[in-house]
């Protein structure tokens, strides 16, 4: 019997360790039917391992988690009836064509072989694929190897669906292909997890985004709702000369009472500010009586680098040393 | 269109059924491989059809078979064994391929059995390798090999064959699980010659050292191609004496169950390690 429970993807306290490193480590997530969740976070923070773990790939060291109401542990077998997975790799076969790839997955859902082959050619139709459906996968561009993969895994419309950095290693068109792919699936009300350390990325497509550091979720909240939770406007000084930046900055600094960002390879300095109006009138005050040749001053909203590095300490590209 | 699968299998024949219905939708993959790209394969043949070539009429001239008979005929045995330890290399080709891109985490993401990945796997690779051996066979009747014993005899010679790829199998699997990547698989290609070479393949045991030739007589290779060489009715297998030259059918059999009795356990065990 399935469970009654309201939330598609459920982990509580999940811990995960390696012989060396801890991947997950008190991993808490509660993900509401029909959203598309970022799990935003730098290379190493535990995302994958998560994915991992709530797609029943890898047991948890401790915790517990539901997917479509089943415990990954002890209902695996049910948890896989109801997630489809889009791993790293593009997991296709490279050897067999598009169709073929789909025909298989869709026998070993057990779909009798005509409807497996009529799902098939649907679902090559609906990404793109019919015009090369019987090449071999090996021949595919990246984003089409990606959107094959994203269509193995939708062969029983899964409810859940797991992506672990769907558009890595993709150029900008391939990416575009596969975030359409994503857009059109949330459309149609499927719960989607994705995983990504693009920042853009999640601000596109998430409707939710939780933030992983060191695996545990330390923010989360819709997009808008992270940014202005982390101080709300954003002033940006752009100097003339780089010799005005160290003015600059602590000009910024003591408007916005806070440290500023400096960029020196486009001189601009920024800070978070509450008051916009007042701070950039400081500012711009500020500036000319201390003489500083300012070439553009602008008022604008965080960026979720920003974000992460307001709550982590540290910047989203930055590799956390386990 | 929203599809959904049949209900999970509830009852232990109903799950049967399914896992067989999965191994053999994997089976189907490697056949639908070997169409797609039949070179592997081809390959695989032509290179054991060389080294009969190459063993029967370069070297063979300067190697004595004991207690007479020619060279040809001793040899092919030894090179039908051989292409069933060579297939070792595509078991684990396949397996790691799979691992690396990530077909192996799809798979076990799926609500399929788990023992159809490799089920599937075994009958292919079966398959592949019966393919292989009946072409080898066809090669030594053209260089003049012939069975010179009952049909049945030779019949149980092929099964013994085939006994000994479903040992290498398991040990193709266990050792593809535990490779890091498909290029690992090299050190495996290098380290069959060295097994090969050590038994009784290419030359009789009793024309090496005291011990190597006892070392190569305890070579599971050697069981097998002295056991097909009796069947088959093929000359020197000579009998020195010694325990195991009494019993080559029994060790025949013996080895390839043990090898099965210790690598399908430790590639379960690895299959299910996956997920630790």
């Amino acid at each position: 019997m399935r469970p009654s429970n309201h939330h598609a993807v459920l982990a509580e306290g999940l811990r995960k360790r390696y012989s060396r490193t801890t991947a997950l480590d008190g991993f808490d997530l509660a993900v509401a039917p029909g959203t598309v969740l970022g799990l935003l976070g730098p290379n190493g923070a535990g995302k994958t391992t998560a994915v991992r773990v709530l797609t029943t790939l890898l047991l948890p060291d401790g915790g517990r988690a539901e997917v479509a109401g089943f415990d990954v542990v002890r209902q695996a077998a049910q948890v896989r009836y109801h997630v489809g997975l889009v791993g790293q790799h593009a997991a296709v076969d490279e050897i067999l064509g598009g169709r073929q790839n789909l025909v298989m997955f869709g026998r070993l859902y057990h779909l009798p072989a005509a409807v497996a082959r009529r799902r098939a050619d649907e679902l090559l139709e609906r990404f793109g694929l019919a015009g090369d459906a019987d090449k071999p996968a090996r021949l595919y561009s990246g984003g089409m190897r990606r959107r094959l993969d994203l269509a193995a895994s939708l062969i029983v419309a899964p409810p859940v669906l797991f992506l672990d950095e769907p558009t890595t290693g993709l150029d900008p068109r391939g990416r575009n292909e596969v975030w359409q792919a994503i857009r059109a699936l949330a459309a149609g009300g499927t719960t989607v997890l994705l995983t990504t350390q693009y920042l853009d990325e999640a601000d596109q497509l998430a409707t939710r985004i939780s933030v992983i550091d060191r695996g545990r979720v330390i923010a989360d909240g819709a997009p808008e709702e992270l940014k202005s939770r982390v101080g709300g406007d954003q002033i940006d000084v752009v100097v003339r000369g780089d010799h005005d930046l160290p003015a600059a900055t602590a000009v910024v600094g003591r408007v916005a009472g806070a440290q500023p960002e400096v960029d020196p390879g486009t001189r601009r300095v920024s800070a978070p500010v509450r008051d916009r109006v007042t701070a950039l009138t400081e500012v711009v005050r500020a500036l000319d009586d201390a003489g500083i040749g300012a070439e553009d001053i602008g008022l604008r909203r965080p960026t979720l680098d920003e974000v992460f590095l307001r709550l982590t300490g540290h910047h989203a590209d930055q590799e956390v040393a386990a | 269109m929203t599809i959904t699968t049949a209900a999970a299998p509830r009852t232990a024949l109903e799950r049967l059924r399914w896992a067989l219905t999965d191994a053999w939708t994997i089976t189907g993959r490697d056949l639908a491989h070997w169409a797609r790209q039949p070179a592997p394969l081809v390959v695989g043949v032509l290179f054991s059809v060389l080294m009969v070539l190459m063993f029967g009429y370069l070297f063979g001239g300067a190697i004595s078979v004991p207690g007479g008979g020619d060279y040809r005929e001793f040899l092919l045995p030894g090179m039908f064994a051989l292409t069933m330890l060579f297939g070792i290399e595509s078991t684990m080709i396949a397996v790691t391929t799979d691992a690396a891109k990530g077909v192996t985490d799809r798979f076990r993401s799926m609500p399929m059995a788990p023992s159809a990945v490799v089920v599937g796997r075994a009958t292919a690779d079966m398959l592949g390798s019966m393919l292989a051996l009946a072409a080898l066979i066809g090669c030594g009747l053209l260089v003049g090999w012939r069975w010179r014993g009952s049909t049945g005899d030779a019949l149980l010679a092929v099964g013994l064959l085939l006994l000994l790829r479903f040992a290498v199998v398991w040990v193709g699997v266990y050792l593809g699980l535990l490779a890091k990547s498909p290029e690992s698989v090299t050190a495996v290609q290098v380290l069959v010659w060295p097994v090969g070479f050590l038994s009784s393949v290419f030359v009789a045991t009793a024309t090496m050292p005291g011990w190597l030739g006892a070392v190569a007589q305890w070579n599971p290779l050697s069981a097998t191609v002295s056991a097909t060489r009796e069947l088959f009715g093929n000359p020197g297998v000579g009998a020195d004496g010694s325990w195991i030259a009494e019993h080559w059918l029994a060790m025949a059999v013996a080895w390839p169950l043990a090898i099965v009795a210790v690598f399908l356990p430790l590639s379960v065990r690895r299959y299910q390690r996956l997920r630790r």
